[in-house]
Protein backbone atom coordinates (compact mmCIF):
# COMPACT_ATOMS: atom_id res chain seq x y z
CA UNK A 1 0.00 0.00 0.00
CA UNK A 2 2.80 2.13 1.03
CA UNK A 3 4.84 1.37 -2.14
CA UNK A 4 1.60 2.30 -4.42
CA UNK A 5 1.18 5.46 -2.91
CA UNK A 6 4.87 6.30 -3.15
CA UNK A 7 4.53 5.06 -6.96
CA UNK A 8 1.59 7.61 -7.53
CA UNK A 9 3.85 10.60 -5.86
CA UNK A 10 6.35 9.42 -8.39
CA UNK A 11 4.16 9.27 -11.85
CA UNK A 12 2.54 12.56 -10.10
CA UNK A 13 6.15 14.73 -9.86
CA UNK A 14 7.29 13.66 -13.60
CA UNK A 15 3.57 14.97 -15.04
CA UNK A 16 3.94 18.10 -13.03
CA UNK A 17 7.95 18.01 -14.12
CA UNK A 18 7.16 17.40 -17.86
CA UNK A 19 3.97 19.56 -18.29
CA UNK A 20 6.10 22.65 -15.88
CA UNK A 21 8.87 21.93 -18.91
CA UNK A 22 7.10 21.99 -22.12
CA UNK A 23 4.75 24.53 -20.84
CA UNK A 24 7.06 27.06 -19.29
CA UNK A 25 8.40 28.49 -22.75
CA UNK A 26 5.37 29.02 -24.61
CA UNK A 27 4.31 30.94 -21.49
CA UNK A 28 6.94 33.11 -21.69
CA UNK A 29 6.45 33.75 -25.21
CA UNK A 30 2.57 34.70 -24.58
CA UNK A 31 3.70 36.72 -21.36
CA UNK A 32 6.07 38.68 -22.97
CA UNK A 33 4.44 39.76 -25.84
CA UNK A 34 1.88 42.59 -25.28
CA UNK A 35 -1.04 42.63 -27.28
CA UNK A 36 0.23 45.84 -28.58
CA UNK A 37 3.65 44.48 -29.90
CA UNK A 38 1.03 42.07 -31.84
CA UNK A 39 -0.65 44.32 -33.99
CA UNK A 40 2.64 46.78 -33.62
CA UNK A 41 4.27 43.75 -35.19
CA UNK A 42 1.89 43.23 -38.03
CA UNK A 43 2.38 46.71 -38.82
CA UNK A 44 5.57 46.11 -40.00
CA UNK A 45 5.40 44.88 -44.15
CA UNK A 46 8.34 41.89 -43.73
CA UNK A 47 6.01 40.42 -41.12
CA UNK A 48 3.23 40.93 -43.41
CA UNK A 49 4.77 39.00 -46.26
CA UNK A 50 6.45 36.52 -44.12
CA UNK A 51 2.70 35.76 -42.97
CA UNK A 52 1.32 35.96 -46.43
CA UNK A 53 4.37 33.34 -47.86
CA UNK A 54 3.86 31.00 -45.18
CA UNK A 55 0.12 30.94 -45.73
CA UNK A 56 0.69 30.72 -49.27
CA UNK A 57 3.61 27.97 -49.20
CA UNK A 58 1.81 25.72 -46.89
CA UNK A 59 -1.35 25.64 -48.70
CA UNK A 60 0.35 24.70 -51.61
CA UNK A 61 1.88 22.03 -50.08
CA UNK A 62 -0.77 20.49 -48.20
CA UNK A 63 -2.54 20.82 -51.73
CA UNK A 64 0.44 19.05 -53.16
CA UNK A 65 0.39 16.03 -50.20
CA UNK A 66 -3.39 15.54 -49.78
CA UNK A 67 -3.74 14.84 -53.59
CA UNK A 68 -0.73 13.14 -54.24
CA UNK A 69 -0.52 11.63 -50.56
CA UNK A 70 -3.44 9.88 -50.08
CA UNK A 71 -3.83 7.63 -52.72
CA UNK A 72 -0.51 6.62 -52.03
CA UNK A 73 -1.08 5.97 -48.22
CA UNK A 74 -3.91 4.35 -50.02
CA UNK A 75 -2.28 1.91 -51.47
CA UNK A 76 0.05 0.97 -48.53
CA UNK A 77 -2.79 0.77 -46.58
CA UNK A 78 -4.23 -2.19 -49.23
CA UNK A 79 -1.59 -3.10 -51.25
CA UNK A 80 0.31 -6.11 -50.24
CA UNK A 81 3.92 -6.52 -52.80
CA UNK A 82 7.32 -7.14 -52.17
CA UNK A 83 9.55 -4.62 -50.44
CA UNK A 84 6.05 -2.90 -49.07
CA UNK A 85 7.88 -2.38 -45.44
CA UNK A 86 10.80 -1.10 -46.73
CA UNK A 87 8.88 1.04 -49.28
CA UNK A 88 7.28 2.50 -45.79
CA UNK A 89 10.18 2.85 -43.94
CA UNK A 90 11.80 5.59 -47.07
CA UNK A 91 8.70 7.62 -47.40
CA UNK A 92 8.80 8.19 -43.48
CA UNK A 93 12.28 8.67 -43.20
CA UNK A 94 12.43 12.48 -43.53
CA UNK A 95 10.13 12.52 -40.02
CA UNK A 96 13.48 11.57 -38.04
CA UNK A 97 15.92 13.71 -41.07
CA UNK A 98 16.97 16.86 -38.65
CA UNK A 99 15.78 19.69 -40.73
CA UNK A 100 19.54 20.90 -41.66
CA UNK A 101 19.97 17.22 -43.42
CA UNK A 102 16.58 17.70 -45.02
CA UNK A 103 17.77 21.04 -46.86
CA UNK A 104 21.68 19.92 -47.65
CA UNK A 105 19.50 16.58 -49.29
CA UNK A 106 17.66 18.69 -51.31
CA UNK A 107 20.06 21.04 -52.70
CA UNK A 108 22.41 17.94 -53.28
CA UNK A 109 19.30 16.24 -55.24
CA UNK A 110 17.35 19.14 -56.92
CA UNK A 111 20.06 22.01 -56.52
CA UNK A 112 21.33 23.79 -59.29
CA UNK A 113 24.47 20.95 -59.10
CA UNK A 114 22.23 18.39 -57.34
CA UNK A 115 21.74 14.69 -58.84
CA UNK A 116 19.28 15.71 -61.30
CA UNK A 117 20.06 19.43 -61.26
CA UNK A 118 20.94 20.11 -65.16
CA UNK A 119 17.35 18.02 -65.95
CA UNK A 120 15.29 20.18 -63.94
CA UNK A 121 17.62 22.90 -65.63
CA UNK A 122 16.75 22.08 -69.03
CA UNK A 123 13.33 21.93 -68.28
CA UNK A 124 13.55 25.55 -67.23
CA UNK A 125 12.08 24.67 -63.86
CA UNK A 126 14.22 26.24 -61.10
CA UNK A 127 13.93 25.22 -57.13
CA UNK A 128 16.59 26.89 -54.82
CA UNK A 129 16.19 30.54 -53.63
CA UNK A 130 12.59 30.45 -55.04
CA UNK A 131 9.25 30.38 -53.47
CA UNK A 132 8.46 26.87 -55.31
CA UNK A 133 11.59 25.96 -53.53
CA UNK A 134 9.79 26.42 -50.29
CA UNK A 135 6.94 24.65 -51.12
CA UNK A 136 9.54 21.60 -52.02
CA UNK A 137 10.87 21.49 -48.76
CA UNK A 138 7.64 22.06 -46.91
CA UNK A 139 6.19 19.32 -48.74
CA UNK A 140 9.70 16.85 -47.85
CA UNK A 141 9.20 17.16 -44.36
CA UNK A 142 5.95 17.34 -43.61
CA UNK A 143 3.75 14.71 -45.97
CA UNK A 144 5.53 12.02 -43.89
CA UNK A 145 3.72 12.96 -41.52
CA UNK A 146 0.24 12.79 -43.23
CA UNK A 147 1.09 9.40 -45.15
CA UNK A 148 1.88 7.73 -41.63
CA UNK A 149 -1.39 8.95 -40.21
CA UNK A 150 -3.50 8.41 -43.91
CA UNK A 151 -2.32 4.98 -43.95
CA UNK A 152 -3.28 4.06 -40.90
CA UNK A 153 -6.03 5.49 -40.93
CA UNK A 154 -7.18 3.41 -44.26
CA UNK A 155 -5.86 0.35 -42.47
CA UNK A 156 -8.32 1.05 -39.58
CA UNK A 157 -11.40 1.00 -42.50
CA UNK A 158 -12.91 -2.33 -41.95
CA UNK A 159 -12.26 -4.59 -45.44
CA UNK A 160 -16.03 -5.90 -45.52
CA UNK A 161 -17.34 -2.76 -46.46
CA UNK A 162 -15.23 -2.32 -49.25
CA UNK A 163 -15.62 -5.28 -50.44
CA UNK A 164 -19.56 -4.49 -49.87
CA UNK A 165 -18.88 -1.24 -52.10
CA UNK A 166 -17.06 -3.67 -55.37
CA UNK A 167 -19.94 -6.52 -54.45
CA UNK A 168 -22.10 -3.64 -55.57
CA UNK A 169 -20.59 -2.64 -58.61
CA UNK A 170 -18.78 0.43 -57.61
CA UNK A 171 -15.30 0.16 -59.24
CA UNK A 172 -12.06 0.88 -57.54
CA UNK A 173 -11.95 4.35 -57.66
CA UNK A 174 -15.26 5.07 -56.77
CA UNK A 175 -14.81 2.64 -53.84
CA UNK A 176 -11.54 4.67 -52.69
CA UNK A 177 -13.43 8.06 -53.24
CA UNK A 178 -16.92 7.27 -51.75
CA UNK A 179 -16.35 4.49 -49.25
CA UNK A 180 -12.60 4.32 -47.97
CA UNK A 181 -11.77 8.17 -47.64
CA UNK A 182 -14.79 9.14 -45.91
CA UNK A 183 -14.73 6.41 -43.63
CA UNK A 184 -10.83 7.14 -42.94
CA UNK A 185 -11.59 10.80 -42.85
CA UNK A 186 -10.52 11.71 -39.48
CA UNK A 187 -7.68 10.01 -39.49
CA UNK A 188 -7.16 12.21 -42.64
CA UNK A 189 -7.65 15.57 -41.08
CA UNK A 190 -5.69 14.86 -37.93
CA UNK A 191 -2.98 13.59 -40.33
CA UNK A 192 -3.59 16.91 -42.46
CA UNK A 193 -3.21 19.12 -39.04
CA UNK A 194 -0.01 17.33 -38.18
CA UNK A 195 1.64 18.36 -41.72
CA UNK A 196 0.72 22.02 -41.60
CA UNK A 197 1.95 22.23 -38.53
CA UNK A 198 5.37 20.71 -39.81
CA UNK A 199 4.94 23.27 -42.25
CA UNK A 200 4.15 26.38 -40.74
CA UNK A 201 6.95 25.84 -38.31
CA UNK A 202 9.46 24.61 -41.02
CA UNK A 203 13.13 26.62 -40.36
CA UNK A 204 16.34 24.43 -41.32
CA UNK A 205 15.62 23.06 -44.86
CA UNK A 206 13.84 26.35 -46.27
CA UNK A 207 16.82 28.28 -45.03
CA UNK A 208 19.25 25.93 -46.61
CA UNK A 209 17.45 25.21 -49.59
CA UNK A 210 15.45 28.48 -50.55
CA UNK A 211 16.90 30.81 -48.68
CA UNK A 212 15.92 33.72 -47.17
CA UNK A 213 14.48 36.77 -48.66
CA UNK A 214 11.47 38.96 -47.94
CA UNK A 215 8.55 37.73 -49.94
CA UNK A 216 10.08 35.20 -51.69
CA UNK A 217 11.17 32.87 -49.50
CA UNK A 218 11.36 34.35 -46.04
CA UNK A 219 8.73 32.01 -44.17
CA UNK A 220 7.75 33.17 -40.85
CA UNK A 221 10.12 31.06 -39.09
CA UNK A 222 12.60 32.64 -41.37
CA UNK A 223 11.17 36.27 -39.94
CA UNK A 224 11.27 35.24 -36.69
CA UNK A 225 15.32 34.27 -36.96
CA UNK A 226 15.99 37.21 -39.19
CA UNK A 227 14.42 39.36 -36.20
CA UNK A 228 15.67 37.87 -33.53
CA UNK A 229 19.08 40.20 -33.37
CA UNK A 230 17.93 43.15 -33.90
CA UNK A 231 14.18 43.27 -32.79
CA UNK A 232 13.48 40.49 -29.86
CA UNK A 233 9.91 41.71 -29.43
CA UNK A 234 9.17 41.85 -32.70
CA UNK A 235 10.80 37.96 -32.93
CA UNK A 236 8.59 37.08 -29.62
CA UNK A 237 5.06 38.77 -31.11
CA UNK A 238 5.66 36.82 -34.39
CA UNK A 239 6.68 33.78 -32.02
CA UNK A 240 3.16 34.56 -30.40
CA UNK A 241 1.24 33.96 -34.10
CA UNK A 242 2.70 30.69 -35.01
CA UNK A 243 1.87 29.50 -31.62
CA UNK A 244 -1.63 30.92 -31.65
CA UNK A 245 -1.73 29.40 -34.44
CA UNK A 246 -0.62 26.00 -33.93
CA UNK A 247 -2.77 25.44 -30.46
CA UNK A 248 -5.30 25.80 -32.81
CA UNK A 249 -5.09 23.41 -34.96
CA UNK A 250 -3.99 20.84 -32.25
CA UNK A 251 -7.42 21.80 -30.56
CA UNK A 252 -9.15 21.60 -34.38
CA UNK A 253 -7.66 17.70 -34.32
CA UNK A 254 -9.00 16.97 -31.23
CA UNK A 255 -12.12 18.33 -31.78
CA UNK A 256 -12.53 16.50 -35.00
CA UNK A 257 -11.30 12.94 -33.46
CA UNK A 258 -12.26 13.13 -29.68
CA UNK A 259 -9.77 12.12 -26.89
CA UNK A 260 -8.26 8.98 -29.31
CA UNK A 261 -6.96 11.35 -32.01
CA UNK A 262 -3.85 11.92 -29.84
CA UNK A 263 -2.82 8.57 -28.66
CA UNK A 264 -3.40 7.50 -32.66
CA UNK A 265 -1.13 10.68 -33.75
CA UNK A 266 1.41 9.91 -31.45
CA UNK A 267 1.46 6.21 -32.47
CA UNK B 1 9.13 1.83 -2.06
CA UNK B 2 12.67 0.94 -2.63
CA UNK B 3 11.83 0.48 -6.06
CA UNK B 4 10.48 3.81 -6.19
CA UNK B 5 13.44 5.20 -4.59
CA UNK B 6 15.92 3.58 -7.22
CA UNK B 7 13.37 5.01 -9.93
CA UNK B 8 13.92 8.63 -8.41
CA UNK B 9 17.87 7.72 -7.76
CA UNK B 10 18.41 6.75 -11.62
CA UNK B 11 16.06 10.42 -12.46
CA UNK B 12 18.42 12.25 -10.58
CA UNK B 13 21.03 10.62 -11.69
CA UNK B 14 19.87 11.52 -15.54
CA UNK B 15 19.65 14.92 -14.41
CA UNK B 16 22.36 15.69 -12.79
CA UNK B 17 24.50 13.78 -16.33
CA UNK B 18 22.82 16.19 -18.30
CA UNK B 19 24.69 19.29 -16.98
CA UNK B 20 27.75 18.13 -16.55
CA UNK B 21 29.49 16.08 -19.80
CA UNK B 22 32.45 17.93 -20.23
CA UNK B 23 33.47 18.76 -16.83
CA UNK B 24 33.56 15.13 -15.40
CA UNK B 25 35.11 13.89 -19.20
CA UNK B 26 38.37 16.31 -19.13
CA UNK B 27 38.95 16.07 -15.14
CA UNK B 28 39.70 19.75 -13.93
CA UNK B 29 40.66 21.89 -16.88
CA UNK B 30 37.94 24.69 -17.07
CA UNK B 31 35.58 24.51 -20.28
CA UNK B 32 35.42 28.47 -21.93
CA UNK B 33 32.96 29.07 -23.90
CA UNK B 34 33.82 31.49 -27.15
CA UNK B 35 31.20 33.14 -29.23
CA UNK B 36 32.40 33.52 -32.24
CA UNK B 37 31.37 35.30 -35.97
CA UNK B 38 30.87 32.47 -38.10
CA UNK B 39 33.70 34.04 -40.56
CA UNK B 40 36.14 33.13 -37.66
CA UNK B 41 35.25 29.45 -38.19
CA UNK B 42 38.08 28.05 -39.19
CA UNK B 43 41.08 30.06 -37.43
CA UNK B 44 39.54 29.71 -33.74
CA UNK B 45 38.96 25.72 -34.52
CA UNK B 46 42.65 25.46 -35.62
CA UNK B 47 43.90 27.63 -32.69
CA UNK B 48 41.23 26.66 -30.15
CA UNK B 49 43.04 23.21 -29.40
CA UNK B 50 46.41 24.28 -28.22
CA UNK B 51 44.79 26.81 -26.08
CA UNK B 52 46.41 26.31 -22.50
CA UNK B 53 44.69 25.59 -19.28
CA UNK B 54 40.77 25.06 -20.65
CA UNK B 55 38.52 23.13 -22.85
CA UNK B 56 37.22 25.66 -25.46
CA UNK B 57 33.89 25.49 -26.33
CA UNK B 58 33.03 27.42 -29.63
CA UNK B 59 29.91 28.73 -31.06
CA UNK B 60 29.80 30.14 -34.16
CA UNK B 61 26.98 32.42 -35.67
CA UNK B 62 26.02 35.62 -37.28
CA UNK B 63 27.92 38.25 -34.54
CA UNK B 64 24.60 39.82 -35.01
CA UNK B 65 22.44 36.72 -33.24
CA UNK B 66 25.64 35.82 -30.98
CA UNK B 67 25.27 39.72 -29.46
CA UNK B 68 21.39 39.29 -29.29
CA UNK B 69 21.82 35.76 -27.03
CA UNK B 70 24.25 37.95 -24.46
CA UNK B 71 21.54 40.38 -23.99
CA UNK B 72 19.32 38.05 -23.48
CA UNK B 73 21.34 36.68 -20.89
CA UNK B 74 23.40 33.75 -22.34
CA UNK B 75 26.91 34.22 -20.77
CA UNK B 76 29.64 32.95 -22.79
CA UNK B 77 33.27 33.90 -22.24
CA UNK B 78 34.28 35.88 -24.88
CA UNK B 79 32.43 37.50 -27.43
CA UNK B 80 34.04 37.87 -30.93
CA UNK B 81 32.61 39.58 -34.21
CA UNK B 82 33.15 40.53 -37.41
CA UNK B 83 33.17 44.47 -36.52
CA UNK B 84 34.05 46.55 -33.52
CA UNK B 85 30.36 48.42 -33.61
CA UNK B 86 28.78 45.46 -31.78
CA UNK B 87 31.36 44.79 -29.07
CA UNK B 88 31.75 48.26 -27.74
CA UNK B 89 27.75 48.71 -28.24
CA UNK B 90 27.97 45.72 -25.45
CA UNK B 91 30.52 47.21 -23.66
CA UNK B 92 28.55 50.55 -23.47
CA UNK B 93 25.66 48.33 -22.29
CA UNK B 94 27.78 47.05 -19.37
CA UNK B 95 28.19 43.49 -21.06
CA UNK B 96 31.24 43.23 -21.87
CA UNK B 97 34.81 44.48 -20.54
CA UNK B 98 37.52 46.29 -22.81
CA UNK B 99 36.80 44.77 -26.36
CA UNK B 100 40.03 44.91 -28.32
CA UNK B 101 40.32 45.32 -32.26
CA UNK B 102 42.22 41.68 -33.09
CA UNK B 103 42.35 41.55 -36.75
CA UNK B 104 40.96 42.56 -40.29
CA UNK B 105 39.73 41.29 -43.19
CA UNK B 106 38.36 42.06 -46.76
CA UNK B 107 35.47 42.47 -48.53
CA UNK B 108 35.39 40.82 -51.80
CA UNK B 109 33.36 39.20 -54.53
CA UNK B 110 33.17 35.50 -54.17
CA UNK B 111 32.31 33.49 -57.71
CA UNK B 112 32.29 30.07 -57.93
CA UNK B 113 35.86 28.70 -59.51
CA UNK B 114 34.39 27.81 -62.68
CA UNK B 115 32.25 30.94 -63.30
CA UNK B 116 34.06 33.21 -66.15
CA UNK B 117 31.02 35.83 -66.50
CA UNK B 118 31.83 38.11 -63.08
CA UNK B 119 35.12 40.08 -63.77
CA UNK B 120 34.02 43.47 -61.33
CA UNK B 121 31.25 44.45 -59.30
CA UNK B 122 29.81 46.37 -62.47
CA UNK B 123 28.93 42.44 -63.45
CA UNK B 124 26.72 41.77 -60.66
CA UNK B 125 24.21 44.60 -61.89
CA UNK B 126 23.50 42.63 -65.21
CA UNK B 127 19.92 41.18 -65.47
CA UNK B 128 19.91 37.25 -64.60
CA UNK B 129 22.70 37.33 -62.35
CA UNK B 130 21.81 35.48 -58.97
CA UNK B 131 23.24 37.06 -55.67
CA UNK B 132 23.50 36.12 -52.12
CA UNK B 133 24.29 38.73 -49.31
CA UNK B 134 24.28 38.62 -45.92
CA UNK B 135 21.10 40.49 -43.94
CA UNK B 136 20.83 43.82 -43.14
CA UNK B 137 22.02 43.36 -39.22
CA UNK B 138 24.78 40.45 -39.59
CA UNK B 139 27.89 42.68 -39.92
CA UNK B 140 28.96 41.24 -43.50
CA UNK B 141 25.46 42.42 -44.74
CA UNK B 142 25.85 45.64 -43.31
CA UNK B 143 29.75 46.12 -45.18
CA UNK B 144 28.28 44.60 -48.16
CA UNK B 145 25.15 47.55 -47.87
CA UNK B 146 28.21 49.90 -47.36
CA UNK B 147 30.07 49.42 -50.46
CA UNK B 148 26.55 49.15 -52.38
CA UNK B 149 25.81 52.70 -50.84
CA UNK B 150 29.26 54.19 -52.62
CA UNK B 151 28.27 53.06 -56.15
CA UNK B 152 25.71 54.86 -58.31
CA UNK B 153 22.04 54.70 -57.66
CA UNK B 154 21.40 53.20 -60.80
CA UNK B 155 23.61 50.01 -60.47
CA UNK B 156 22.69 49.63 -56.70
CA UNK B 157 19.38 49.38 -57.71
CA UNK B 158 20.18 46.92 -60.19
CA UNK B 159 22.36 44.94 -58.29
CA UNK B 160 20.11 44.74 -55.00
CA UNK B 161 17.46 43.76 -57.62
CA UNK B 162 19.65 40.14 -58.58
CA UNK B 163 19.75 39.78 -54.49
CA UNK B 164 18.06 36.40 -54.20
CA UNK B 165 18.61 35.25 -50.85
CA UNK B 166 19.72 37.43 -47.00
CA UNK B 167 21.57 35.07 -44.98
CA UNK B 168 21.87 34.93 -41.78
CA UNK B 169 25.13 34.84 -41.45
CA UNK B 170 28.26 34.54 -44.01
CA UNK B 171 28.84 30.95 -44.02
CA UNK B 172 25.54 30.84 -45.35
CA UNK B 173 26.66 32.57 -48.24
CA UNK B 174 29.26 30.68 -49.02
CA UNK B 175 27.06 27.33 -48.83
CA UNK B 176 24.75 29.58 -51.96
CA UNK B 177 28.17 29.72 -53.44
CA UNK B 178 29.13 26.28 -53.70
CA UNK B 179 26.08 24.51 -54.39
CA UNK B 180 25.65 26.31 -57.41
CA UNK B 181 22.39 28.49 -56.19
CA UNK B 182 23.46 31.67 -57.05
CA UNK B 183 26.09 32.95 -59.39
CA UNK B 184 28.15 35.43 -56.97
CA UNK B 185 27.63 37.18 -53.02
CA UNK B 186 29.76 39.44 -51.34
CA UNK B 187 31.86 37.83 -48.50
CA UNK B 188 35.40 38.05 -46.53
CA UNK B 189 38.66 37.10 -48.08
CA UNK B 190 39.00 34.88 -45.44
CA UNK B 191 35.81 32.61 -46.63
CA UNK B 192 37.17 32.34 -49.99
CA UNK B 193 40.20 30.91 -48.46
CA UNK B 194 39.14 28.36 -46.37
CA UNK B 195 37.15 26.67 -49.56
CA UNK B 196 40.22 25.45 -50.93
CA UNK B 197 39.97 27.30 -54.25
CA UNK B 198 36.17 25.72 -54.72
CA UNK B 199 35.36 30.07 -54.48
CA UNK B 200 37.41 32.96 -56.27
CA UNK B 201 37.83 36.04 -54.55
CA UNK B 202 37.35 39.33 -56.74
CA UNK B 203 38.80 42.37 -55.25
CA UNK B 204 36.76 45.32 -54.60
CA UNK B 205 37.72 48.91 -55.96
CA UNK B 206 39.66 51.20 -53.18
CA UNK B 207 36.89 53.31 -53.30
CA UNK B 208 34.03 51.48 -52.08
CA UNK B 209 35.87 48.66 -50.40
CA UNK B 210 34.80 48.73 -46.44
CA UNK B 211 37.36 48.41 -43.77
CA UNK B 212 36.71 45.44 -42.14
CA UNK B 213 38.11 45.16 -38.42
CA UNK B 214 36.96 42.26 -35.82
CA UNK B 215 36.62 43.18 -32.15
CA UNK B 216 36.20 41.03 -28.97
CA UNK B 217 36.38 41.16 -25.51
CA UNK B 218 35.25 39.22 -22.40
CA UNK B 219 31.54 39.02 -21.44
CA UNK B 220 30.75 40.56 -18.16
CA UNK B 221 29.85 37.95 -15.56
CA UNK B 222 32.05 35.18 -17.85
CA UNK B 223 32.28 31.93 -15.52
CA UNK B 224 35.99 32.09 -16.52
CA UNK B 225 37.56 35.13 -16.89
CA UNK B 226 41.03 34.80 -16.10
CA UNK B 227 41.33 32.09 -19.51
CA UNK B 228 38.82 34.58 -20.91
CA UNK B 229 41.25 37.49 -21.13
CA UNK B 230 43.98 35.31 -22.29
CA UNK B 231 41.90 33.79 -25.15
CA UNK B 232 41.26 37.04 -26.14
CA UNK B 233 45.12 38.60 -25.86
CA UNK B 234 46.05 35.26 -27.94
CA UNK B 235 44.04 36.54 -30.57
CA UNK B 236 45.72 39.99 -30.45
CA UNK B 237 49.15 38.50 -30.46
CA UNK B 238 49.52 34.18 -29.90
CA UNK B 239 48.50 31.37 -31.07
CA UNK B 240 45.00 32.20 -32.13
CA UNK B 241 46.72 35.59 -34.04
CA UNK B 242 49.13 33.16 -35.47
CA UNK B 243 46.16 31.07 -36.85
CA UNK B 244 43.64 34.44 -37.99
CA UNK B 245 47.12 35.26 -40.40
CA UNK B 246 47.29 32.50 -42.10
CA UNK B 247 43.32 31.99 -42.66
CA UNK B 248 43.21 35.17 -44.68
CA UNK B 249 43.06 37.55 -41.55
CA UNK B 250 44.99 40.69 -41.28
CA UNK B 251 46.50 42.28 -38.64
CA UNK B 252 44.61 45.06 -36.80
CA UNK B 253 44.99 48.79 -38.50
CA UNK B 254 47.81 50.54 -37.75
CA UNK B 255 50.17 47.75 -36.30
Amino acid sequence: MRRRGAFAALIGIALAVTVAFLTLPVVAILVHSTPGALVDSLGDPAARDALWLSLRTTAAALAIILVVGTPAAYALATRRFRGRSLVVTLVELPLVLPPAVAGIALLAAVGPAGLIGGFLDDTGLELALTTAGVVVALVFVASPFYLRQAQAAFMAVDDRWLEASRTLGAGEARTFARVAVPAAAPGLVAGTALALGRALGEFGATLMFAGSFQGITQTVPLAIYDRFATDFDGALALSAILVAVSTGLLFAVKLVRGSEALGGAAG
Amino acid sequence: MRRAAALAAALALVVAGCGGDDESASSSKPRLVVSAAASLKEALTRCSRAFDGATVRLSFAGSDELAAQIRQGVKPDVYAAANTKLPDALAAEGRLSEPVVFGSNRLVIAVPASERAVGSLSDLARPGMKLAIGSESVPVGAYTRDVLGRVAAGERKRILANVRSNEPDVKGIVGKLTQGAVDAGFVYASDVKATDGRLRAIALPARVAPTVTYGAGVVKGAAQPEPARRYVEGMVSGGCADALRSAGFGPPPGQ
